[in-house]
């Protein structure tokens, strides 16, 4: 006899987290060697591409880049090793569970589609790097920084094919494709290290004491281009901090560092982030810079390492586009009954490979990575709360779960009140996250205080 | 087996840093850097899951 089937919403999609319910075993947990693979491999994606260029196009100077990517990243570790791994490895759970504890089933569900969403359009950002790439041997017509439309029937076709193999592979199975990802990791590190030193020499270095000259004069002049806003050090700093938001202060690599024996493998995000980050946004703005102010990530890789550049770009928008798909397939699915896993990917894929058709989605990536971290932030604040502060205040802690409360309404608020914050603070979006932070922590505790003090006469 | 292909495997990330190296300090030709690299990208990727998947299991 086949157990029922999960029939309602939350049903669904407890069922598809079934699999790790409960907190990791001792046994289960990883080597150090093991962390520093994973956030080696998960940061130097597809992302990194576009956003070196987009940092020589925002006209940012070459100390403020170096000097606010290392303070920025440095944030960014700490941020994993002070925030997320005490909770991850005192809690050992995942962030699904742990959050459905906190603000109950239904809020959960509505958090997981907007995670979906967001998914769907990192992929489809990712389909239009990899058809950069993809249409070189056809001369296709490489979309600018302005283009919002497509701009060319090659275009279209080539974003069109590359979806409906992303698309085909997601659906296809996903285990192959992240064991396949594992194993370009480290050649990918070596072409970001050997396409900018192949095209330096184009820049007029010859010599390693000519480079901060260069970098000055040719790369990183602080001269943004017509039309773009100019970026200084904070700018720099706080895109390097925020912009894996969603990861460490949104929570989400709960579900990694569950697996760390101790919190301090927390500080080995260092290698995914000075490997990564301040590599790779390093070398593709040079890259950018040696094309003349080209940011297609596929003519500029050609540039620096002939095919295999090609075949790099392919490659890192295909390894970022199809676990996103995936993730988003698995997080929809819950909200579309009856429907087959493969049809629900399909459909994410169809709207993420349209959405791809659009270049603005590559060329604005700064803003989207910045918003996407923005709307997941104010979830994790509520978890940090709950975790640390509300037994301080002599409250209860996974309150939702202790009163078996279906949705709770304080952490509802609170997102949406930390997202109107955030959207009226008088910022630029790279700079609201810190601020919504303490007002989302701050509203949280309020909340849960008037919540809990009310309920059953006071009585918690 | 598996000690050749990881050798192999090595060869080919030696081929795709490298020759950048003598590139930038003008001592080979780009042209011939984008070759020996695609060389090693073809042995890096025919070689690598060899030995890899013995790692993951």
């Amino acid at each position: 006899m086949t157990p029922a089937s999960p029939s309602t919403l939350v049903e669904r999609l407890d069922h598809l987290y079934e699999f790790d319910r409960e907190p990791v075993a001792e046994s289960k947990l990883q080597s150090a060697g093991n962390f520093i693979g994973v956030y080696s491999g998960e940061h130097i994606a597809g992302t990194e591409f576009v956003i070196g260029p987009l940092f020589v196009a925002h006209g940012v100077s070459a100390f403020d880049l170096f000097a606010g990517l290392f303070v920025g990243n440095l944030l960014a570790v700490l941020s994993w090793a002070f925030v997320v791994a005490p909770i991850a490895v005192k809690t050992r759970l995942n962030q699904y569970w742990l959050l459905r504890k906190i603000v109950g089933p239904n809020l959960l569900f509505a958090y997981n589609i907007v995670n979906a969403l967001m998914f769907c359009f990192l992929a489809g950002s990712m389909i239009s790097v990899s058809a950069t790439a993809v249409g070189l041997p056809f001369n296709m017509t490489m979309p600018s920084l302005g283009d919002v439309y497509p701009n060319s029937l090659t275009w279209v076709v080539v974003v069109l094919v590359v979806g409906a193999l992303v698309t085909a592979l997601a659906i296809l199975g996903f285990e192959k494709l992240a064991h396949f990802s594992k194993i370009a990791a480290p050649w990918m590190a070596l072409v970001f290290i050997a396409a900018p030193l192949a095209v330096l020499p184009q820049l007029g270095v010859t010599s390693f004491a000519d480079f901060w000259r260069v970098a000055n004069e040719k790369i990183w002049t602080g001269v943004p281009l017509a039309g773009q806003t100019k970026f200084t050090f904070w700018h720099i700093a706080f895109f390097a901090w925020f912009c894996n938001m969603a990861m460490h202060l949104g929570m989400a690599d709960l579900t990694l560092l569950r697996y760390a024996r101790k919190w301090q493998y927390g500080f080995l995000s260092a290698f995914g982030m000075y490997l990564g980050h301040y590599l790779a946004w390093i070398s593709s703005g040079i890259l950018c810079a040696a094309a003349l102010g080209n940011v297609a990530p596929g003519p500029i890789a050609y540039l620096g390492a002939g095919v295999s550049g090609a075949i790099c770009v392919v490659i890192a928008g295909w390894t970022t586009a199809n676990p996103a798909l995936y993730r988003a397939g698995l997080a929809l699915q819950i909200a579309t009954p009856n429907w087959k896993r493969w049809k629900v990917t399909l459909a994410a894929g169809i709207a993420t490979t349209l959405a791809a058709l659009f270049p603005a989605l590559m060329m604005k990536l700064l803003d989207f990575v910045a918003l996407y971290g923005l709307l997941l932030m104010p979830m994790g604040a509520v978890i940090f709360a709950d975790y640390w502060l509300i037994p301080k205040l002599r409250l209860q802690q996974n309150f939702a779960e202790l009163q078996n409360l279906p949705f709770s309404w304080p952490a509802a608020l609170t997102w949406g009140l930390t997202l109107l914050l955030a959207f009226l603070l008088p910022l630029e979006i790279f700079f609201k996250g810190l601020p919504a932070w303490f007002f989302a922590v701050a509203l949280y505790l309020g909340l849960s205080f008037i919540q809990q003090k009310s309920f059953a006469g006071g009585k918690v | 087996m598996k000690k050749m292909m990881f050798a192999l495997s090595l060869i080919g990330l030696a081929l795709t840093v490298i020759p950048s190296v003598f590139v930038f300090l003008n001592q080979l030709a780009w042209q011939t850097h984008a070759h020996l690299m695609l060389l090693g990208t073809v042995l890096w990727f025919a070689a690598a899951p060899w030995w890899m998947r013995d790692v993951k299991k």
